[in-house]
Formats: structure tokens, C-alpha cells, sequence
């Protein structure tokens, strides 16, 4: 399926209206269960990282701790799973859907490659908007971890700012907007391939919902961890 | 995008009228362990109509999958509008398509569209057409099966009979020659039946397109095959074929794999066979 969807990236027919369709679904659509997740993430960073940092008389460098892990892992995994949840189900249904009511038979017998319908306008929205929700959600939780630091914690707030500034290096951006790119394919790649697998009626298109959200997200832990690895090894 | 013809002037003569359009060549499938064509063979002649019937699980809708390429046999050619398409790939499949109409049997009209976009979904989505070219030929083929004032509402708005009605527009719209009907009036009542049996007839007798129908449903198969739509001023009436015309429709019973019977109504209401009696019964 994946080389099939790679051929429909490069090669006609393209269905425009399907592929604007599919960055707005994705994009649009994921933008409300990102930023929050980013707020809360970051706030609850900043709380949990003020109590220990306080151990060690360190409560000025909660920024850098919180700049360092949103970018780095938590921006990018959590949006990933929430992408997991509620794309990766979201097309799952709708494919293991048309399956079930014969609506994929019908696109073929109409002449339409499915791959090139369904599969390729996904694919290029997950990939390509993944890291834009990715960065929406680091944006976002610096602002709920600066809110916390300066209302509970009492950090000045120009010493946040300039913290976020310090903690952050090239190489820790490239690594949080790489990772993306590859959390969005695996997302969207999974659901597609369980729902076009669905078989069994209206139970069976919930089993594909289910097994998409669940592989999608041991798959965001999974390709986060080796990604990683290799980053490290090529950049550090 | 849809060629409707690429084909050689010769190629295009050999399948005029009375030529065949469809032909298995002892064609078998068997998923897994379990059997379900064995060695069938049949011609569909063009503007004839052939009718498939049989027990639950006798491999009546397969046929019209391996016709369509979304099966491949195991064993045996099958030739579709004068191309071999039993190893085909699903690229060249397209073009053999594009003469390819099918009635699913719930219609499976795509959720996400209006009525409109799904009859002329094939020439909006696989055509250079312009749109408002489309748009005039869905009105066309909705009016032909009588339900032009739905053009813009969703298919969860209609009822049974109007999705299949629905359905067989979305299957006209693009000008086939080969319509395959998988149970068109399964779980219809007996007047919405007749008004997709007569729609069948129509397009057999008034559009000259070959059919091929799939049901269980002895009451339909019968008046498709023993009836004769014919022009009346901008109407149409539907009266009974003669003997000539009735001869064009053949039925086909699937038993344990293979073909049990093969012929006219009239030889099926005749035959003597136990279980084509205990069948039609």
C-alpha cells in the first residue's frame, strides 16, 4: 500500500479537492485537542519541574526544562498520540466503513484507484501537518509553562523568556521537527491499512478502530524511540 | 481518465449487435478449501440479458466481481468487451471499466456525497468534461429513473428503493454497454421492485445496453425477462416481449459450483429437475 500511495504522490490523477479536503480534516480539525494538550502539558511541567528544581535552588531554569522537553519529545509524542486517537480512528472508521458497504468496490468499478483517492490526500495531510501541530503544541505549552512559572512559581518573566532562549539549540530543533514527519506517516499509513482491511460488518469496522488507535500509538512510541536513536547518532 | 473507445474500427464492428460482450471460458474460483466456481462457461451476447440464480453462497455476485476485475479466477479466461481481462492488471482494468456499470446490492452511493455527485461522480471525478455538462447529464439520468427533485439531497435521505434507483443512475450516467445488477430488488416492496425491474428493461431495450442481473427474487426475473419496454411519444410503456425478444434473456442457475440450467423462461418454467421445481416453487 505504501508504494502504491508513494506512485499516487508522483503520478496523475491527483484529486485536489480530496488533498485540500484531507489538510483541513487533519490540520484544522486536530488544532483544538493539540493546543490543549500542549497548554496543560506545559503547565503541569513547569509545576512538576518548580518543585524539584527548587531541591537544588534552580527554580530560575524552569524554561530551559521546559523549552528542552516540549521540543525535543513531548511536543511531538503527544501530539502524535492525540493525532493516533483521533486521526488515526477517524480513518479507520470511515475507510473500514466504505469497505463493509462495498463503497471501495464502487470507486473501483467507477474507474478509481482507491489508493490514489483515499489513501494519498491522507498521507500528504499527516505528513505535512503533523509538524505544524507539532510546533502549534511547543508554542503553546512554553505559554502555559510561563503562565505557572510566573503566577505560582514567581519567576520574573523577562528570566523565562531569556531561559527558553538559552536552553534551546539548533540541534534540539531540527530533532522536534523531524520527528513529525515521520509520526504523521506511520499515523495515517496505520489507518489506512487497518481500514481498508476491515472485514465483518459494523463490528468488524469497531475492530479496525480499535487495533488502528492502539498500533498507532505503540507505532508513535516505537518510530519516536528510533528516530531518536538515529538523530542523536547523526547530530549530537 | 475514462476512454470510452481506444479500440481498432474491426475490434469495434465484431462487437456490434448480436456479438458476444461477455464470455467465461470454464472459469473457476475456490477461497481456501471451498469451491465456489467450477469450470463455468456462458456468452452474454451484446444487448441481451442474462439472469443468475441460486441458493445463498453459489457464486452469483462473485461472477459479477470476476467481470469486473475486483476478483481474479483461478483457472479459466474470462473476455469483457472484446478484452481478456481474467489476468489484467488493475491499471489496464480501468479502461475495460469504463463500459463497466454495476448496481451494488445496497447501492453503495458514497455517504459523503449529494445524490448528484454520486450519479455523475465518474464524469466529475475520471472525465475533462465541464461541470456543467455533468450536471445536465446527471439531470438527464435522474429523470430517466424519475427522481430529478432529489439531485441535491444526501443518499441517507431516500428511501430503499430510490438509493437502488439511485445507484442504477450513478451505473447509466457515463454511457456503459455492460450493466450488472447484484440484487437490485432484494428487500423492496413488490411496486419498487417493478419500478427498478422496468428501469432494467428500459435501459436494455431503449439504451440497447447488455445486462447481466443477479437475484433471488423469481417474480423480477421473470418480468425482466418476459417484458419489453418500448417508446411512446416522450414516455415509454412496458408490455409483454414476444416470443423473439423474450429468447434475448437467458437464465443461468448456479448449483454447487457450476451451472445447473441454462435457458429461456419459458424452457426454466418447463424444466422437469427436482430442484429448479423445488427452486421455483
Amino acid at each position: 500500500m505504501c508504494a502504491a500511495a508513494l506512485r499516487g504522490t508522483v503520478s496523475r490523477p491527483w484529486y485536489f479537492h480530496d488533498i485540500v479536503e484531507q489538510f483541513e480534516a487533519i490540520g484544522i480539525g486536530s488544532l483544538t485537542v493539540v493546543v490543549l494538550t500542549g497548554f496543560f502539558t506545559g503547565a503541569v511541567l513547569a509545576l512538576n519541574t518548580g518543585i524539584t528544581l527548587d531541591q537544588f535552588g534552580a527554580r530560575d531554569f524552569v524554561g530551559r526544562l521546559i523549552s528542552a522537553s516540549m521540543i525535543k519529545e513531548l511536543g511531538p509524542v503527544l501530539t502524535g498520540l492525540m493525532l493516533a486517537g483521533r486521526v488515526g480512528s477517524g480513518i479507520a472508521a470511515e475507510l473500514g466503513s466504505m469497505v463493509v458497504t462495498d463503497q471501495i468496490n464502487a470507486l473501483r468499478a467507477l474507474g478509481t484507484d482507491p489508493i490514489r483517492k483515499l489513501v494519498v490526500p491522507r498521507l500528504l495531510a499527516g505528513f505535512f501537518m503533523t509538524p505544524v501541530l507539532t510546533v502549534i503544541a511547543n508554542a503553546v505549552g512554553i505559554v502555559g509553562g510561563w503562565l505557572i512559572a510566573v503566577t505560582q512559581l514567581r519567576v520574573a518573566s523577562s528570566l523565562y523568556w531569556s531561559s527558553i532562549i538559552e536552553g534551546l539549540f539548533l540541534e534540539d530543533a531540527y530533532m522536534g521537527l523531524i520527528k513529525p514527519f515521520f509520526l504523521g506517516f506511520i499515523i495515517v499509513t496505520i489507518g489506512c491499512h487497518v481500514g481498508l482491511r476491515a472485514s465483518g460488518g459494523t463490528q468488524g469496522v469497531g475492530r479496525a478502530t480499535t487495533n488502528a488507535v492502539v498500533a498507532a500509538s505503540v507505532g508513535v512510541i516505537a518510530v519516536d524511540f528510533f528516530i531518536t536513536r538515529l538523530l542523536i547518532t547523526l547530530m549530537y | 481518465m475514462v476512454s470510452l473507445s481506444e479500440r481498432s474500427a474491426e475490434l469495434e464492428d465484431a462487437l456490434g449487435p448480436g456479438s458476444p460482450i461477455v464470455v467465461f471460458d470454464k472459469v473457476s474460483l475456490a477461497f481456501d478449501d471451498k469451491v465456489i466456481l467450477k469450470e463455468v462457461s456462458f456468452t452474454l451476447l451484446n444487448g441481451h440479458t442474462k439472469i443468475f440464480l441460486g441458493a445463498s453462497g453459489a457464486g452469483k455476485s462473485t461472477i459479477l466481481k470476476l467481470i469486473l476485475g475486483l476478483l481474479r479466477p483461478d483457472s479459466g479466461v474470462i473476455w469483457v468487451n472484446g478484452e481478456r481481462v481474467d489476468g489484467m492488471s488493475e491499471l489496464d482494468m480501468m479502461k475495460v471499466r469504463a463500459d463497466l456499470g454495476m448496481v451494488f446490492q445496497e447501492g453503495a452511493l458514497f455517504d459523503s456525497l449529494t445524490v448528484g455527485e454520486n450519479v455523475g461522480y465518474k464524469l466529475y471525478e475520471e472525465s475533462d468534461i465541464a461541470a456543467d455538462e455533468v450536471r445536465k447529464r446527471v439531470e438527464e439520468v435522474l429523470g430517466f429513473v424519475g427522481l430529478s427533485e432529489h439531485i441535491d439531497k444526501p443518499p441517507s435521505a431516500l428511501s430503499g428503493g430510490q438509493r437502488r434507483r439511485v445507484a442504477i443512475a450513478r451505473a447509466m450516467s457515463y454511457k456503459p454497454r455492460i450493466l450488472l445488477y447484484d440484487e437490485p430488488t432484494t428487500g423492496l416492496d413488490p411496486i419498487t421492485a417493478n419500478t427498478i425491474d422496468d428501469e432494467i428493461v428500459k435501459l436494455r431495450d431503449l439504451e440497447n445496453v447488455s445486462s447481466i442481473v443477479v437475484t433471488h427474487q423469481l417474480r423480477d426475473a421473470f418480468r425482466i425477462a418476459t417484458c419489453h419496454a418500448i417508446r411512446d411519444g416522450q414516455s415509454f410503456r412496458i408490455i409483454p416481449a414476444d416470443d423473439d425478444k423474450a429468447e434475448e434473456a437467458e437464465f443461468i442457475m448456479l448449483r454447487d459450483g457450476g451451472i445447473a440450467f441454462e435457458g429461456t423462461a419459458r424452457e426454466l418454467r418447463a424444466t422437469t429437475d427436482s430442484y429448479l421445481k423445488a427452486f421455483l416453487s
